[in-house]
């Protein structure tokens, strides 16, 4: 049942892609209120997709690679359609939404059976650890896609050539917000993330930390976020600095969920699709 | 069209700022009394409807006539006489549309496809004003409003649907509509304006109506800062009071005649930290510049001089050139629509449509009941269709009879566009937007 509807949410967020895409392009209006329709029915069956699969699993399905790279698409969606409707910017879904479809794709090349939990994540902390990083993940993945946003528009108006994105893109001072509040929303949940990450280790491994290769990649990049957000707030660091950052910091966030699982073995490697 | 049992020509005679110099369109004005020209073309008996339109680049008549070459020469007359101008001085200036070609004109001039600046937006409200004054003056009639009221449903059409009016063509507006780019919205921020010229007010003027919060006008006459500043109910300072408002405001125009630099490179860079690298957006539209260029080089500060404001605006233009492309295919379409609706004027088509609509009415009737009856004879069948083929006939006696009655009249075509209405008879296509 479950893939039969990740299958269905699959097919609506590539249709979201699509109609985002020929917004974009032909800037005609209803194309991005269908777009915006559709992606919000995605996200509704996604969240259905999830539930299933918790009550045919029994347990919180954010243990394989299969279930992660649905439930970061899940979180990144979710985080889209948040800043959407509160900033109500445009063409924002048209970089959002290909990143989701991507994880999306991906995820569904992965083997999907349910199967035996190992002893190790059996645990209450599983579903809070799991998914307060993934939450991360998405609202952070969003400053990314505002931050691309943002350079593309910042190097126009500095050079004075004004491209095809011009008359697309929001305003400079509306992306660097989102940078902002997808910040102040990330960098908490990253730190509860590490946090309860810790104390499940205590109990399951009898350490709090090991320097494991993807505890540490996890310490670099909550140091990272932990910078920019100092930076902003004490020297008011903004613009397309913060845009740079946001970007960089999701790429060692998905190193951290990606890179270190596939390249780097280490403790949280299990059945060889750990997370 | 011109042979339509209504024998009116749609005409339209004038002159615009392309054919005619200012010294000549100067001079047709009727002395600025809007109420002469009505009073004068209305004596033409010639002229069964018009409509006046005078603006400064141009000054056009809109008639329907039974014979437009004499109407024409007496519109000419008006003209000569109550302006005091020769024939001969600016008859060369004057064009002269008929049929199609007319309402092809109007629809362009009020989509601002005939403007100097293409897709100004004022036309059409001078043609709105125009057309209500012919309203009241009750000198527009079945024909002109028809055409009028298409006009403006062709002008909103090019405006909602192309970008001709979307592109900033003045240095004003462009620094507006870049401001826009950078700051999401101008409520709230502060500008200033160093030196107190006019393309500074005019650029102040659109960031007020674009809802900046405060005007700080800097001058090296106190006395013109301060009368500029309490124009925008805004504050004056002194030029040397310059530096210390460049950590609180965010948009600063500044236009002086310095013959050199007013803000340097050092005084922007140490007041960014200040500013906690809040955008700045200086606009330098003086020649010599007062604005260090490379200023342009510090993050989140944005410079553009006056060169690059107009390599914004041509881009512009050339940007409505494009989309006027699609506006003239807007227009054409419009016109046929309007020819379709004029030939649906003639008699013979308005008894034809009656009478398809009436027999189509009566064999889908006929269809109905018949399936209904089951098995009939056909001797049955057919006296079923000449009983109902008969009431039909017989119904539309009369009103053909009297619309054949009123072809010679003079105002028939308000009898006929009255029976079109009556009975739905729709002479153009998908005619939706009504």
């Amino acid at each position: 049942m479950n893939v039969i509807l990740f299958k269905l949410t699959l097919l609506l967020y590539l249709a979201a892609t699509a109609g985002y895409l020929v917004y974009i392009i032909s800037q005609q209006k209803p194309a991005g209120r269908v777009a915006l329709g559709v992606a919000i029915a995605g996200f509704f069956f996604h969240t259905a997709t999830i539930i299933v699969r918790y009550y045919e699993a029994g347990y919180a399905p954010v243990t394989n690679l299969h279930e992660s790279l649905s439930f970061f698409a899940w979180a990144l969606v979710g985080s889209y359609l948040y800043i959407h409707l509160r900033y109500k910017v445009k063409n924002l879904g048209a970089f959002a939404a290909p990143v989701a479809v991507l994880s999306m794709i991906a995820s569904s090349t992965l083997p999907k059976k349910i199967i035996a939990l190992p002893p190790v994540l059996k645990s209450y902390w599983l579903p809070v650890h799991a998914i307060v990083y993934f939450l991360a993940y998405g609202i952070l993945a969003v400053a990314a896609c505002a931050g691309i946003m943002y350079l593309i528009q910042e190097r126009q108006i500095k050079k004075k050539k004004f491209g095809a994105f011009y008359q697309r893109l929001p305003s400079l001072e509306v992306l660097d917000a989102i940078n902002y509040r997808c910040l102040t929303i990330g960098f908490p949940l990253l730190t509860v993330g590490i946090l309860t990450g810790s104390l499940w280790a205590e109990q399951a491994w009898g350490a709090h930390w090991q320097w494991d290769p993807k505890e540490t990649w996890s310490l670099v990049s909550w140091l990272f976020y932990a910078a920019l957000l100092h930076e902003r707030l004490a020297v008011g660091w903004r613009g397309r600095r913060a845009a740079i950052m946001a970007i960089i910091g999701l790429g060692a966030l998905l190193f951290t969920f990606l890179g270190v699982s596939l390249l780097l073995k280490g403790l949280h490697t299990y059945a060889g699709w750990g997370v | 069209m011109p042979d339509g049992a209504s024998n009116l020509s749609i005409v339209l005679i004038g002159l615009n700022h392309e054919t005619a110099p200012v010294e000549i369109r100067e001079r047709l004005t009727f002395g600025g009394d809007r109420e002469l020209p009505f009073t004068l073309i209305r004596k033409i008996p010639l002229v069964t409807e018009f409509i006046f339109l005078s603006t400064c680049n141009r000054v056009e008549v809109l008639m329907t006539t039974p014979n437009p070459a004499n109407a024409e020469m007496e519109i000419k007359k008006v003209f000569t006489e109550s302006n005091g101008i020769p024939l001969g001085d600016f008859e060369r200036c004057l064009y002269s549309y008929h049929e199609e070609e007319a309402v092809k004109h109007l629809f362009r001039v009020a989509a601002s496809l005939d403007s100097m600046v293409l897709g100004e937006p004022q036309i059409l409200g001078q043609i709105k004003d125009a057309y209500r004054q012919a309203a009241d003056q009750k000198t527009s009639g079945v024909i002109l409003n028809r055409l009028l009221h298409k006009t403006f449903s062709v002008a909103k059409r090019v405006r909602t649907e192309t970008g001709i009016c979307s592109h900033a063509v003045s240095i004003s507006f462009a620094a507006v509509e870049l401001a826009r780019k950078i700051f999401a919205d101008l409520k709230g921020k502060r500008a200033m304006l160093i030196g107190a010229g006019e393309m500074a007010e005019l650029a102040a003027e659109h960031l007020i109506s674009n809802g900046v919060a405060e005007i700080v006008v800097a001058n090296r006459t106190l006395e013109r800062a301060i009368e500029l500043a309490q124009k925008f109910k805004g504050r004056a300072v002194s030029l040397d009071e310059v530096y210390d408002q460049l950590s609180k405001v965010d948009i600063i125009i500044s236009s002086t005649g310095a013959p050199g630099l007013v803000i340097h490179y050092d005084n922007v860079k140490s007041v960014m930290r200040a500013r906690k690298n809040r955008p700045l957006f200086l606009i330098d539209i003086a020649v010599p510049r007062d604005i260090d260029p490379r200023t342009n080089e510090i993050d989140n500060v944005y410079l553009y001089d006056i060169d690059d404001l107009k390599g914004i605006i041509e881009m512009n233009k050339a940007e409505r050139q494009k989309e006027a492309l699609r506006a003239e295919r807007i227009v054409e379409e419009a016109v046929i629509k309007f020819k379709y609706w004029l030939q649906a004027l003639d008699i013979t088509p308005i008894i034809v449509s009656l009478r398809e609509k009436a027999e189509q009415i009566r064999l889908k009737e006929c269809r109905k009941t018949l399936s209904n009856m089951g098995s009939l004879t056909p001797e049955q069948e057919k006296a079923v269709h000449v009983l109902t083929a008969s009431i039909v006939n017989k119904m539309l006696h009369d009103p053909i009879t009297y619309l054949k009655g009123k072809s010679s009249r003079e105002h028939k075509d308000i009898y006929l566009d009255f029976a079109r209405q009556i009975f739905n008879l729709n002479g153009e296509p998908a005619d939706t937007d009504e």
